[in-house]
Formats: C-alpha cells, sequence, structure tokens
C-alpha cells in the first residue's frame, strides 16, 4: 500500500494514531480518511475540518528582485500585492500550458514572499523558478514547514480561540500574518480550497504535531478530513486541481482562470502564446455536468454528443455528498457549453445522459 | 476489525462471497470488501438472463472516490437482480452478507467451484493484508 521511499509529514504518527487508512498520494504517506469520507465531508461543511496539508511545497522569494522574478514566472499581478495579502497565480511554462497552480504570500512587499505549490509539482517548480529565475533568492523551503488547514463555518471561531493574538476573524480573505505558537514560528493565512471560510496555517515542522492536537483537543471538536473529502470538497465548488482540470498543455482561459492572468499589466513568460489562444477563440471550456440518467462521471471517461461522437472529457467526478448525487467537470466545445446543454458521458461504453449546469454546484 | 466470515460460503480473491444452493450461486461482496471501499453510493449489475463469466467482470461498484469491477464466482446465467440495491446502495455496506446480496446465478458447472476459497484461506488472504 505505501512504499517505504515516501515521505511522510510531521503528523505521520497522529494519522496512525486517529486510525486515519494511508495511502501514497505525489510521493507522501497521506491520510485518505479518517472517520469516513461523506463524514468528513459533512464535517467540513457544517462544522470544522482539519487538514494535514504539510505535504505541499513551500518555495521562498526573496531579494530585492523577488518581485520581478515571480512576475516573469506568474500570470497574476504580484506588484498589486500589499504586505500581508495573498493571491493565486498561474505558473506557465514555454509549450502554452502550465508548470503549476499556485498561491503567493507577501511577507514584505518587494523583499519577501512564500509561494505555496502542489505537492506533486514541487521538485518541477523549484527546477522551472531557478532556471528562469530574474535574480531573487529562491529557497525551497518545504521541508521546514508542516501546514495544517482549519476550514469550515466555525474554523474562525476556532482559530481566534487557538491564536487570540491574530484574531483570524478579523483578517480579510487571503491575507497572512506571522506569529508564535508554543514557541514555534507560524503564518497564519485566510486561504483554503474547500469553499469554506477558514485559515492555512503553516508552522516550523517541529511544531506541527503540538498545533494539530491542540486544536483536535479544543472544545469545538474540529474533525480531522483526509485528502478524500479533500477532494470532493474542491470538486463542488469547481475549483481546479493539477492533473486534473489543468496540466502541462492546459491553456488557463479554456480552464476559466482568466481571472488570474494579468496580461494589459505586465509581461510574464510565454505570454504571447497563451492569449493568442483566447484572441483566435476558445475551442473547448470547462463546465460543470449533472447526471440525468444513473451513472458517475469519473476522470478521462469522455464526453460525447446524442450521435455519440467525442465532444469532450471528464476532469473530475464524485458523488457529491453535499448534494447526495454524481456531479462532473468536463471540458466541453464551446458548441456545447452553455448550461442547460444535453450531453452525454461515455460510461463503461454507455452512453449516459447529462446536462451542463450553473457551478459552484452548491451556494457558498 | 474482525469481520463475519461464515464457514458455509465460498470465497474469490476478490472478496465476493457466492452461498451454493443446489446449482444456484447467490452472489455478494464481503464484510472486508465494503470495509475496504467505503460508503457504496452506485452499483451497476448486469440484466436477468445476461451469461457471466468466472473471474470475469459482470458489474461495478462505486464508493464517492473509486470504481471497482464484481467478479463472478461461478460462470452461468443471471436469474434474479437484487435491484433494491439500486435505489438504496448503502446496504452493501449495512448488511453485505445478506440483504446486500448482489444476483443470483444458474451455474454451468459446480466443477468451477473448486477455484472458490473457502472461509479458512479467505480469512488468512484478508490477515495477511
Amino acid at each position: 500500500m505505501t512504499n517505504s521511499t515516501s515521505l511522510k509529514t510531521p503528523l505521520f504518527n497522529d494519522h496512525v494514531a486517529l486510525n486515519a487508512r494511508i495511502v501514497e498520494f505525489a510521493g507522501w504517506q497521506m491520510p485518505i480518511q479518517y472517520i469516513g469520507l461523506k463524514e468528513e465531508h459533512k464535517a467540513c461543511r457544517e462544522h470544522i475540518g482539519l487538514f494535514d496539508v504539510s505535504h505541499m511545497g513551500e518555495i521562498r522569494f526573496k531579494g530585492p528582485k523577488a518581485v520581478e522574478s515571480l512576475q516573469w514566472l506568474t500570470t497574476n499581478d504580484v506588484s498589486k500585492l500589499e504586505n500581508g495579502q495573498a493571491q493565486y497565480g498561474l505558473l506557465p511554462n514555454d509549450q502554452g500550458g502550465l508548470v503549476d497552480d499556485i498561491f503567493i504570500y507577501c511577507l514584505e512587499k518587494n523583499a519577501d514572499y512564500l509561494v505555496c505549490v502542489n505537492a506533486s509539482n514541487k521538485d518541477k517548480d523549484f527546477a522551472w523558478m531557478t532556471k528562469h529565475n530574474k535574480g531573487a533568492d529562491i529557497i525551497d523551503e518545504s521541508s521546514y514547514w508542516g501546514q495544517i488547514a482549519i476550514q469550515g463555518p466555525k474554523a474562525l471561531q476556532l482559530c481566534d480561540s487557538i491564536f487570540p493574538e491574530i484574531t483570524p476573524s478579523k483578517m480579510q480573505r487571503n491575507e497572512i500574518k506571522k506569529s508564535i505558537f508554543q514557541g514555534h514560528q507560524i503564518l497564519i493565512a485566510t486561504t483554503g480550497y474547500t469553499g469554506e471560510a477558514g485559515c492555512e496555517v503553516f508552522i516550523e515542522a517541529p511544531g506541527a504535531s503540538k498545533l494539530w492536537n491542540a486544536l483536535l483537543m479544543h472544545p469545538l471538536k474540529p474533525v480531522p478530513v483526509g485528502l478524500g473529502a479533500r477532494d470532493t470538497l474542491r470538486t463542488e465548488m469547481k475549483f481546479s486541481l493539477y492533473g486534473h482540470e489543468i496540466d502541462d498543455t492546459t491553456n488557463p482561459y479554456e480552464a476559466a482562470l482568466g481571472w488570474a492572468i494579468k496580461p494589459l499589466a505586465k509581461d510574464f513568460m510565454n505570454k504571447a502564446q497563451i492569449i493568442s489562444a483566447k484572441e483566435t477563440g476558445l475551442k473547448r471550456k470547462l463546465i460543470g455536468l449533472k447526471m440525468i440518467d444513473r451513472g458517475i462521471p469519473r476522470q478521462g471517461y469522455e464526453v460525447k454528443n446524442a450521435a455519440g461522437a467525442r465532444i469532450g472529457v471528464i476532469t473530475s467526478g464524485t458523488h457529491s455528498p453535499t448534494l447526495d448525487e454524481p456531479i462532473g467537470i468536463a471540458y466541453v466545445a464551446i458548441a456545447h457549453s452553455d448550461i442547460g446543454s444535453e450531453i452525454f458521458v461515455d460510461i463503461r461504453g454507455k452512453l449516459v445522459k447529462a446536462v451542463v449546469v450553473k457551478t459552484p454546484f452548491i451556494q457558498k | 476489525m474482525p469481520f463475519h466470515i461464515p464457514e458455509d460460503l465460498y470465497y474469490t480473491k476478490d472478496h465476493e462471497w457466492a452461498q451454493v444452493d443446489e446449482n444456484i450461486v447467490t452472489v455478494g461482496i464481503t464484510e472486508f470488501a465494503q470495509d475496504q471501499l467505503g460508503e457504496i453510493v452506485y452499483v451497476d449489475l448486469p440484466e436477468e438472463g445476461q451469461k457471466v463469466t468466472q473471474n470475469q467482470s459482470f458489474g461495478v461498484v462505486e464508493s464517492v472516490k473509486a470504481v471497482s469491477d464484481l467478479f463472478a464466482p461461478v460462470s452461468g446465467t443471471v436469474i434474479e437482480v437484487n435491484s433494491t440495491l439500486l435505489e438504496d446502495p448503502s446496504c452493501l455496506n449495512d448488511d453485505p452478507n445478506n440483504n446486500g446480496w448482489l444476483v443470483r446465478i444458474e451455474m454451468d458447472s459446480e466443477k468451477e467451484l473448486a477455484n472458490l476459497m473457502r472461509s479458512p484461506e479467505y480469512k488468512k488472504l484478508i490477515n495477511d493484508k
């Protein structure tokens, strides 16, 4: 089940103590579930979920050239970030696709930025950033940080109680603040990838277990959530996940990520090719779908028209725990991408009727 | 977790059970299988009259995260399908050994039973996991 060479987060022993089912993910031994996916998903939507996201990579950009480098490497406008602000961004490659999608945290304007990247892409990202650097000091701090996400309608109340000196509920969305927890340096960010309010806390790895247990033991009783529910939570919001909706061939406009691209504000890696795809007209679009007939769409299933011709592909699909029905995300040809369009998913050779719906799948 | 593994059933390496009553074989998934799968949300079963072949897929069960094939313990013809599962697949989690039965197969040859495990052997298989 797990490979002895795979990495363990600073919370590995805590997961084992909680009787989690451990799987290999992106080279890490991670908890896929604790008590059960649906129950964990519900806990995050209705109360508080705790997630070990220590596998995520952290790459630091420092020095007077930090902004110049990030502006060149990423699509969003990093110069807009003031101290303590965070921003979603994309790392384009030189082929028209994406190296990764990232979060950039401004710790000190023009001097110090923390970039949070996908675990599966961390080494690739670091090599890419270093190769195309414009003079920043780029440091891979991934093994230095543990990371815990606290998400849900009561998450900020819990965070206020654990970090009273910060009162995260008073912070704007997408902010970050430095603090200390039991002698360990922490960074508290009001970010997350579940659609719920809450925080992501970076903590020096040796302190991660202390923070995890302080959260777990709190009278508000947050529920540990594994990677299984982490995926269904983000799918219900139609948030992109690298390797599903986006990869090294995806044009970000097709992925509906145009809001994170600022071509008028600045130049960036391979800008001409990325924007030309938009200017010449997009051929496909990322949509949400629900099934009319019985079946669950899954990544890789083909999307077809009534005549059985291929018009797209499913990028993520699951049974939505919140809605208790199947949902899917797919790329489909523009002609079939309007809300209400009837499409078909090829499920094990059978055409199963579906419809393009408004997203996110749930209202937040 | 201790799983209930009735002694009167036959078992496959893919964690189906088979209850043999003369030439009629009732098929289900084991308690171990439902535990591994997690909450089952969808079941696809064959039609009555459909032929199935030993060790070949005859349907699927899906949890929120995963799709898993169901493998026929014996070759034969499907004579009955537990259609209540299509509406209420959670029955496979709650009672896999009884109400969660999947199909009944009229088996072609009882010789194929020799390819299946009995409970001590199956217990050993899941304990080694």
